[in-house]
């Protein structure tokens, strides 16, 4: 309990929001890398994963991608790339660690989105003459858009935990606040930085969650 | 005066020969603590998870919160997770299988409850048509039924536990990611690729292993199906 006072404490004293190490500049910085590296993932997966879906080819890999990135440990992925040339670009690491571990649930998300529609529909939408883009952006899209907001979902949760993980790398963001306080024996300060970055990761998964919600009648507006 | 050596890792070269000879010890007790740590939150893991999925499966009304306690906690990002423990188990290998363990409830309760609903109604009725009572019915029919499923979330549960060991290197407790902070520290390149490739090696193997498991325990899926 004595921890958990302390830690509130901690969380509340103004002097630990402001500057560069404050929680104000980390929360901004967490932000901005998962939203822009969400942003770049989504553009880099989301068309390759549409256009494979939409010819039924390469099913394998972009199923098969999602148990690759699994296994290979975040932590790891990021302590190499600092340690080649990448490293030298500052939060260089830490953008293509995040990317590379965003790229794998959108592709398979997106893949099997795009071939669990209805084969029998996409015959129609041929048989009413529609060329392979119109059925791909018409037909196909707006029936697999569940199954991809899904796959954006489980990006931005794994980006928002590699980002915290980038701070053991030497990155910025939230993290950093959790590994200060491992430096400064200051248990007050990693639990209060825990919660922080717990707290964000909830939120993050509960603005999918609403906008899951809302998506059938998006989805189905869509496919005018 | 002798002349400084000139071998690989003189020059910290990424592959090295001689990292792997004279680091044998070292390698081969992170990989020990590694697999200690990996195996025993896999084991706690499975022993509160199958009971929590017979529960939620038996009264419906328990599922949905059962579910959602173990989503929030697998929300919950592994270094953030791994802190959060720090006040109740110290700088300590039980904080780091304790946080593997909640995270591999997840996958485990949301598998094994999938498999046990999967078993269809007629074969439960049969059962207990032929006199099975709740318990024997559950251990003799619904989980070697529901097999198959839960040991899909064990390899995926595995794998991920196998890669978030490392993690706990930032309470001193990390198997190959203590070697993996270290050589970050130091700039050891041989160090950092070889426990790193070391880790994906013990995921793979790990998974090969359970896949092998699961075809010697479900002798039943070859006969039908392939």
């Amino acid at each position: 309990m004595r921890t958990l006072t302390d830690a509130w404490g901690w969380l509340t004293d103004p002097a630990h929001w402001s500057g560069d190490d404050g929680i104000a500049h980390r929360l901004l910085q967490h932000l901005v890398l998962t939203v822009v590296c969400l942003a770049v993932s989504c553009l880099v997966a989301l068309p390759i994963a549409l256009v494979l879906g939409h010819l039924g080819k390469g099913g394998a890999l972009a199923v098969n991608i999602s148990n690759v990135g699994r296994a290979v440990p975040t932590f790891a992925v990021l302590v190499l790339l600092l340690l080649t040339p990448v490293g030298r670009w500052g939060e260089g690491p830490t953008v293509v660690a995040l990317v590379l571990f965003a790229v794998p649930p959108l592709l398979t998300n997106a893949y099997v989105g795009m071939r669990e529609v209805d084969r029998s529909t996409v015959q129609a939408a041929r048989g009413m003459g529609m060329t392979g883009r119109q059925t791909l952006l018409h037909v196909e899209l707006p029936l697999s858009l569940p199954m991809v907001l899904n796959g954006v979902r489980i990006a931005a949760v794994q980006l928002v935990a590699t980002a915290t993980i980038a701070a053991l790398a030497g990155g910025g963001g939230l993290g950093r606040i959790i590994t200060a306080g491992f430096n400064l024996a200051s248990t007050p300060q990693v639990v209060a930085g825990a919660v922080l970055v717990a707290a964000f990761a909830l939120v993050v998964e509960g603005a999918f969650e609403i906008a899951e919600r809302l998506s059938p009648r998006r989805a189905r507006g869509g496919a005018r | 005066m002798t002349a400084p050596p000139d071998d690989c890792l003189a020059r910290n070269e990424w592959i090295c020969g001689a990292y792997l000879s004279t680091r044998r010890h070292i390698l081969w007790d992170a990989v020990l603590q590694h697999l200690r740590l990996t195996g025993l939150s896999v084991l706690v893991g499975l022993a509160l998870a199958v009971p929590l999925a017979v529960l939620a499966r038996r009264w419906s009304w328990a599922a949905g919160p059962v579910l959602a306690v173990t989503t929030v906690l697998y929300t919950i990002p592994s270094l953030a997770m791994f802190s959060l423990l720090l006040p109740v188990y110290g700088l300590s290998a039980t904080l780091v299988v304790a946080g593997l363990v909640l995270y591999s409830l997840t996958l485990l309760v949301r598998n094994i409850l999938a498999g046990l609903r999967a078993v269809p109604e007629e074969t439960r009725q049969a059962a207990r048509g032929m006199g099975y009572g709740p318990v024997r019915l559950l251990l003799t029919v619904e989980l070697p039924l529901a097999l198959p499923a839960a040991m899909a979330g064990v390899r995926i549960a595995t794998v991920s536990a196998v890669s978030l060991v490392t993690i706990g290197a930032i309470v001193g407790f990390g198997g190959l990611g203590n070697l993996i902070y270290a050589g970050m520290n130091t700039y050891f390149k041989a160090q950092v690729l070889t426990a790193s490739v070391l880790c994906v090696v013990i995921a793979v193997l790990a998974d090969l292993l359970l896949l092998v498991l699961q075809r010697l325990l479900t002798p039943w899926t070859r006969a039908g199906g392939t």
